[in-house]
């Protein structure tokens, strides 16, 4: 194993990490684990089975403050933040003057102010971005003595609970500060594996005392960012940098639904030009499910073909699926061969394998919605 | 023969002018679980440190290397339908193929198992 940089940063929770075992990597600047001796794909079933805890500590934390924040946000993302009410969450995506994508992120109307958490990666960027240009006296505040963690799957509610009862209460996206074990918390009823579960923002101090804590229940085991991975493709959510980034439009990596009612009408987001043409025009490529037949997974850049050989996309994310146990895939292809059902081939290792376009997500979603 | 091992964490086994080959127990715990093997066909030829099979996990794709030059005479067809024989059983179940071998001399330049289990711990 190649020696890390030793600039790595660490989350509160990395000696936890190490003592469990886990396989530690680099990712976003990052001392992660990528798994545990439970293993990427015994992670990934126990997880849909019963409950999985994630450290994403590494994803940025960030509250806007002053009155004006919402309209000032909205002039950066296509959602509609104004219609979301107090304790309410949000997916949505800073676009740029291209009408790309800059970063996804999920947004909080935490009542007093708005909670947002953004990409590990990303995070450095969109922070200047914000700052470069949020007016109006929109104070951000980057949050960082706070962990965040994620409790996911069907058992994951009970679990909370025994912590901090008024969680099996919250619907998926939405937000409460809540005392868990006596540990002031911010509790989204989000995540991004498919499964009905919850993000923890916690105080670094407190954030291994709260991970063990629940490591002790016996439902929950700890989930590397393998897992995360292959959980949340199947769950058919985006990976930024793989399946959308600034070659992409929220038209062409469908996200239509991130463009609320109100910003079709009214527009005044980066780029608003170009999305919302592509939205009354079509865009002339669009982001799907591709399952390739037989065992052998098809990784990211796999190039696409249509019938006659010809290229028509690429897959973006691509690997196994141990719910659907078989191999999957998101990519990109042109929007004549963007229908379910369609049959292309996926070039691997120089030989073309047939494979279909589906309808995403590959594992159903299990969100609570009260 | 006693098994021999390269340095890209195959082994080789040596008996009646066949080389049956597949890869470490210390590969098969560092890929984690293998959902497949790409096999080599029959009678293709193989060159030393050339690629030979693919082994996939969840979460990448790796190659194996030739750790010696030769013709492929079988390939283990039980890892199609349960590639986790590999990690069941790497260095007997889960072999990959099995070669003849062009030169055998081939077979002094690989450690055994004293200096492959060294060269494992430097690593």
């Amino acid at each position: 194993m190649a020696d890390h940089q030793t600039e790595l940063l660490k989350t509160a929770l990395y000696d936890l990490h190490v003592e469990l075992g886990a396989k530690m990597v680099p990712f976003a600047g990052y001392d992660m684990p990528v798994q545990y001796p439970l293993g990427v794909k015994g992670e990934h079933l126990h997880t849909r089975a019963k409950a999985g805890l994630f450290d994403v500590s590494h994803m940025g934390q960030v509250r806007l403050t002053g009155e004006n924040r919402v309209a000032e946000l909205e002039k950066l993302v296509p959602g509609d933040i104004a219609i979301l009410k107090p304790g309410r969450t949000r997916y949505s995506a800073f676009t740029n003057d291209d009408g790309t994508i800059l970063d996804d992120l999920m947004i909080t109307n935490a009542g007093d102010s708005l909670f947002l958490v953004i990409n590990a990666a990303c995070k450095d960027d969109d922070i200047v971005h914000m700052r470069a240009n949020l007016d109006n006296g929109v104070e951000l505040i980057e949050i960082d003595d706070r962990a965040l963690m994620a409790l996911q799957g069907p058992d994951a509610a009970r679990v909370l609970a025994r912590f901090a009862p008024s969680v099996a209460d919250l619907k998926f996206m939405s937000f409460a500060e809540i005392d868990v074990a006596g540990i002031a918390c911010f509790v989204t009823r989000s995540g991004y594996t498919g499964e009905d579960g919850y993000e923890i923002s916690v105080p670094n101090d407190r954030a291994e005392e709260l991970a063990r804590k629940l490591l002790a229940e016996e439902e929950v085991e700890a989930i590397g960012l393998g897992a995360r991975d292959s959980l949340r493709l199947e769950a058919g959510l985006c990976l930024y940098g793989n399946d959308i980034d600034t070659t992409t439009t929220p038209v062409e990596g469908d996200l239509n639904w991130i463009i609320n009612k109100r910003r079709r009408e009214e527009g005044g987001f980066k780029g608003a030009d170009i999305i919302l043409d592509q939205l009354a025009n079509g865009a002339d490529r669009k982001r799907v499910g591709i399952k390739p037949e037989g065992k052998a997974p098809a990784r990211e850049h796999t190039p696409v073909l249509n019938s006659d050989g010809e290229e028509i996309g690429e897959i973006t994310s691509g690997g196994f699926g141990p719910t659907v146990d078989g191999p999957i895939a998101m990519g990109y292809v042109a929007i004549e061969f963007a229908a379910p059902g369609t049959k292309v081939d996926l070039m691997v290792r120089g030989k073309a394998r047939p494979a279909e376009i589906v309808e995403l997500p590959f594992a159903p979603h299990r969100y609570y919605r009260g | 023969m006693a098994k021999k091992f390269s340095q890209e964490h195959e082994w080789v086994e040596y008996e009646d002018g066949v080389a049956t080959v597949g890869i470490t127990d210390y590969a098969q715990q560092s890929l984690g679980d293998i959902v497949y093997v790409e096999l080599p066909e029959v009678g293709k030829k193989l060159t030393k440190d050339g690629d030979a099979a693919v082994v996939e996990s969840v979460k990448a794709a790796s190659d194996v290397y030739a750790p010696l030059d030769g013709v492929v005479v079988e390939a283990n067809e039980e890892l199609d339908d349960n590639p986790a024989l590999v990690n069941e059983a790497p260095e007997s179940d889960g072999w990959f193929f099995r070669m003849e071998l062009s030169d055998e001399s081939q077979l002094d330049e690989l450690m055994d198992e004293a200096a492959y289990k060294d060269f494992v711990e430097g690593l």
